[in-house]
């Protein structure tokens, strides 16, 4: 056993896993508020990172400029998506509605193919490289700024749903669209909000990812890994998103020190996930924190 | 300003389908006063509520709200407008606290939007919350209510359930507040409760009342005016006494009668 190397990959699970929070939450947002699966959440990661690397490189403009107009960008490009796409699709079966995100993801993966090129594009080095030691491990800074951004931006949720007016009527919209209206509350600028929302926080993690990693449509793998931790953590529940996302954030690292090991399988870091949803979803049906009466919905 | 018409429903016809739910329903509403809709079950009551509220567009018809036509607006423009209202089933948000449920019923009245929120510590917003804060205090102190304020709405009795939605439902500080069937369900004791509840909501909070209810004693006692439906149409209205004594009522609640009905048998 080498503690060092499993040390190490814990802190890599959970750098990852925070991530993957973030995402999931963005997912679940969506969900919540407008009960429509997104398919299309990886492309959000895509098209925010994309929209943040050309911005810097082509543009020529300052990190902190392109970051803040990038997410500008995302915050009307989920807005549109909502209104063109989804908004016509209210009323029509759910499977026509995942159907239209499957399709977006599609085309989303194209388009960005198409106008950026199939190769990774690296960002230009935006923060010194540096390594810091921490309990006697070298994580690099980089590591440890996304870490902070992520659990930011999970605190900005928690501060979001319970006491701003927009995260109030949110809630309320995800428990009965009819009454919130008699409520004064407009279910249409709230479906459009939570797109936007989740559009914003998934590039935030995408052009986090980029900028360790590089960009490429590999982004996209985000929106698939969302699942297992969308649903180990329960469909309706953003605690038991992050949550999630965390747990296999971890389950995978340690899954592929298992693999390396001793089973020389292959691939454990992409379907371990799969395995421990199967697992938990015998046990608890609802997934960690989920409401049990979600399939009424 | 009692004698103003507050709410004018004109003509107002609904279909679903080839099925008549409402058929050339016109009815006023003097702002100050309580006005009861009655009618067997099926007679079309709700409906014309959501009508009112939105829920529903007529088919045919205007609805107009303080003299402007609301036809067409959507539920969360006239909640805005001063249009609140209960549920005939209970529709809280049953995880959220009771303070919560009610804050949402604040929504239309907070400013603050999400920058301003974001800098919520920095003063304004702050004032403002407390501001809402205090008159949510308010309201839950006149329903009673304040030994469930941070309890999750699912967790209480049928009774506390249904005044909490009234206290959401008034703290949009609405000018019209429609209930259906504020007292479906309740013991003598709570009804007696409610009906204290919406004669000093009338009175002291000057909200006009329009309600639906089955419970006739309570009908006849809190109303000015009722309005009786059959078959989605209007077949009676005026003062309560007026009410109960016209023939097509009693058939239509009754059947054909020979001798006088106990009014708080009737429905």
């Amino acid at each position: 056993m080498e503690w060092a190397l499993l040390f190490q990959l814990l802190i890599n699970g959970l750098i990852v896993g925070a991530l993957y929070g973030v995402v999931a939450m963005s997912f679940v947002l969506i969900y919540k508020a407008s009960q429509v699966v997104n398919f299309a959440q990886g492309e959000f990661l895509l098209v925010g990172a994309w929209a943040c690397w050309w911005l810097i490189t082509h543009m020529q403009l300052p990190f902190w400029l392109a970051f803040p107009m990038c997410l500008a960008f995302m915050t009307i490009f989920g807005i549109v998506l909502q209104v063109t796409v989804l908004r016509p699709l209210i009323g029509e079966p759910v499977i026509s509605v995942i159907m239209a995100t499957v399709g977006l993801s599609i085309f989303f993966q194209a388009l960005m193919k198409w106008m950026f090129g199939v190769f990774a594009q690296p960002f230009p080095p935006i923060f010194a490289a540096d390594r810091v030691s921490l309990l006697g491990l070298e994580v690099q800074s980089v590591y440890l700024l996304s870490l902070g951004l992520s659990v930011f931006i999970m605190l900005g949720f928690w501060w979001f749903f319970t006491f701003s007016k927009h995260g109030l009527a949110m809630r309320a919209t995800a428990f009965d669209q009819q009454v919130a209206q008699s409520l004064g509350v407009s279910v249409p600028k709230v479906f459009a909000m939570s797109w936007a929302i989740s559009a914003v926080v998934s590039a935030v993690a995408g052009v986090v990812v980029g900028v360790v990693s590089g960009v490429s449509s590999g982004l996209s793998f985000y929106g698939i890994k969302v699942f297992p931790a969308v649903i180990l953590g329960g469909l309706d529940s953003i605690v038991g998103a992050m949550l999630g996302g965390i747990i296999v954030g971890v389950l995978e690292n340690l899954a592929q020190y298992l693999d390396a090991q001793w089973l020389n399988w292959g691939n454990m870091i992409n379907i371990a996930p799969f395995y421990a949803l199967v697992l938990i979803l015998l046990i608890k049906p609802y997934g960690l924190f989920g409401t049990r009466n979600i399939e009424r919905v | 300003m009692p004698g103003s018409t507050i709410l004018e429903a004109d003509r107002v016809s609904l279909r679903f389908g080839g099925v008549r739910a409402l058929t050339d329903v016109s009815f006023a509403i003097q702002a100050g006063e309580v006005f009861s809709i009655i009618g067997p079950n099926g007679a079309g009551k709700t409906s014309m509520v959501n009508c009112v509220s939105g829920r529903y567009r007529p088919t045919e018809g205007r609805i107009l709200f303080e003299g402007r036509d609301i036809t067409r607006l959507p539920t969360s423009r006239r909640a805005a407008l001063g249009l609140g209202r209960t549920f005939q089933n209970l529709a809280l948000f049953g995880h959220m606290t009771v303070l919560d449920n009610i804050m949402v019923g604040r929504h239309h009245l907070m400013k603050s939007g999400f920058i301003r929120g974001m800098v919520h510590w920095l003063g304004g917003a702050r004032q403002e919350e407390l501001a809402h804060r205090r008159e949510v205090e308010e309201i839950i102190d006149f329903l009673e209510i304040q030994h469930v304020r941070k309890a999750p709405a699912g967790t209480l009795s049928y009774g506390l359930r249904k005044r909490v939605e009234l206290a959401r439902a008034v703290a949009l500080r609405p000018k019209l507040i429609l209930l259906d069937e504020p007292m479906a369900g309740m013991n003598l004791e709570e009804k007696e409760d409610m009906a204290r509840f919406i004669l000093d909501l009338n009175q002291e909070w000057g909200m006009t009342v329009l309600m639906i209810e089955h419970d006739m004693g309570v009908v006849m006692d809190i109303s000015h005016r009722v309005m009786v439906l059959d078959f989605g149409r209007r077949i009676a209205e005026g003062l309560p006494e007026e009410v109960m004594a016209d023939s097509h009522v009693r058939r239509a609640y009754l059947g054909e009668v020979e001798e006088t009905p106990e009014p708080e048998t009737a429905g």
